[in-house]
């Protein structure tokens, strides 16, 4: 640990921008993009699945409303869903006074609230358009067997609807993390917003961003390659055996 | 009517720097696309490997990021090129990035790689066989391309291009934060002199809706037009 921290500050020593202090700001903004766009995929996808198979309901006050959200929710910028949490949160009668405001103060909450509606009703739609193309084989084979419906849906169904979801979901995830980039704008220090404080301090754009827009990169091809690994995994049985 | 305390006229004024923003970047993304497209089909390593590195890039990072970063360096960038120029060859020149271009600039940039790709996939979904049959009759490359390549490739690139657009619309809400003044930007503004978030972010998410929706619409009736003659199905199934 010694000898790790000798290197890294004679390799830092020439370095008038990139300190420790600043590599410090931006870990800490990584944890709390890292965080931010976790939390919200996970809400997210919770939501979804319920309102994806309402959202496919035969019954119209089903369907209806959950198909106005995400219409709503993907037609409008997620900057203004973030500004209407973020400032609109206080006007929840009497939850200035109540235990939620310990939480609520902070910017984090209003955001990931604000993450987490976006994301589910972009997930939404493709857990409703994976559903939907199910092939109508597994479901006639479903019934054959006399599966009650309840048990089809979880058997059948979600499994192979999650499946055919996973390239769209793995866009999801890449488009989260690069639309997290605007909490920022409401005082959260994530990795932007670390990016920007280095910028106004030193006056140096393009080493404050670059080196930013380099992180990101890094996370965008982590993520894409987890998931052309689960998709081979997980899609195997759709590839045409080799020879 | 819902008052809004004299920020009206203002939210207007914004809603058209919005709409103009958005329809020239697109115009901007659609010439940068082409170009993009042709790079990455071109059989030059050196102009397919620039096409390929241009889209990874820009699709690889946040919009945001890349505004602030064209934005904020942007004029760092033209000053020491102007200096070089006035220590060089004693050119004095000065150029201001005005915000609106910069937008455009920075919006064309992003969406011309997403519309590369969604260009690259539709020239290579048209069949040869078409440009071959257009060759047989004589016609000029030129031509050909106008006539064949182009219409033919329209109608698998369209729905691409509906997307794209769609995200573009939303993406110009992030010029605000760089600082032009776009119906968001107004409707921030409002909202931290008013404290009344609902009354200025609801209409505007309403106009943003309402574009969308009208998009929709003239996408729909655009492919239907390069669906033409492609059999009944497309005309009965959407």
């Amino acid at each position: 640990m010694e000898q790790l921290n000798g290197w890294f500050t004679d390799l830092l020593s020439d370095n008038t921008i990139f300190t420790a202090n600043t590599l410090g700001f931006y870990w800490g903004g990584f944890v709390t993009t890292v965080q931010l766009v976790f939390l919200s995929l996970v809400i997210g996808m919770i939501l979804a699945v319920p309102l994806a198979i309402g959202r496919g309901s035969k019954r119209r006050w089903i369907k209806l409303p959950i198909y106005a959200y995400t219409y709503v929710f993907r037609g409008t910028p997620l900057l203004i869903q973030l500004y209407l949490v973020y400032y609109g949160v206080v006007f929840f009668e009497g939850i200035q006074d109540s235990i939620f405001w310990v939480v609520f103060k902070q910017a984090f909450f209003p955001a990931l609230i604000a993450f987490t509606l976006n994301t589910a009703a972009y997930t939404t739609e493709i857990f409703h358009g994976a559903i939907k193309n199910t092939a109508k084989g597994e479901i006639e084979a479903a019934r054959a067997y006399g599966m009650s419906r309840k048990l089809m849906m979880r058997r059948i169904i979600l499994p192979s609807a999650f499946r055919r979801a996973l390239p769209a979901y793995g866009n999801e995830v890449i488009f989260m993390l690069h639309a997290s980039a605007v909490a920022s704008v409401v005082t959260i220090m994530d990795l932007t917003g670390a990016a920007y404080y280095v910028y106004a301090r030193f006056y140096a754009p393009f080493d404050a961003f670059i080196f930013v827009a380099l992180i990101y990169l890094c996370l965008t091809f982590g993520i894409m390659f987890v998931f052309r690994k689960l998709e081979k995994r997980l899609l195997a049985h759709l590839r045409p055996r080799g020879a | 009517m819902i008052d809004l305390q004299g920020y009206g006229p203002r939210l207007l004024e914004g809603a058209m720097v919005t709409i103009e923003l958005a329809v020239l970047s697109l115009i901007l993304a659609v010439i940068l696309g082409l170009l993009t497209a042709s790079a990455k089909l071109s059989r030059n390593r050196l102009i397919h490997g620039i096409g390929t590195l241009y889209t990874t890039l820009v699709r690889g990072v946040p919009d945001l990021v890349l505004m602030m970063l064209l934005f904020y360096g942007g004029q760092i960038g033209i000053n020491m090129l102007t200096d070089q120029l006035y220590y060089a060859f004693d050119i004095d020149i000065f150029i201001n990035i005005n915000a609106f271009v910069a937008g455009v600039i920075t919006i064309g940039l992003i969406f011309g790689a997403y519309m590369g790709e969604t260009f690259r996939g539709a020239f290579q979904a048209v069949e040869e066989g078409q440009m071959e049959a257009a060759r047989a009759y004589g016609m000029s490359p030129l031509l050909a391309f106008r006539r064949v390549r182009f219409p033919l490739m329209m109608r698998h690139a369209l729905p691409g291009i509906g997307n794209n657009w769609m995200v573009l619309l939303k993406t110009t809400a992030l010029v605000s934060i760089i600082g032009l003044t776009d119906m968001v930007r107004v409707a921030a503004e409002a909202t931290k002199a008013t404290h009344e978030p609902f009354l200025f972010m609801i209409p505007v998410a309403m106009i943003y809706l309402l574009i969308a929706t009208l998009s929709e619409w003239g996408f729909a009736k655009l492919t239907k037009r390069y669906n033409t003659g492609f059999g009944e199905s497309s005309e009965w199934n959407n």
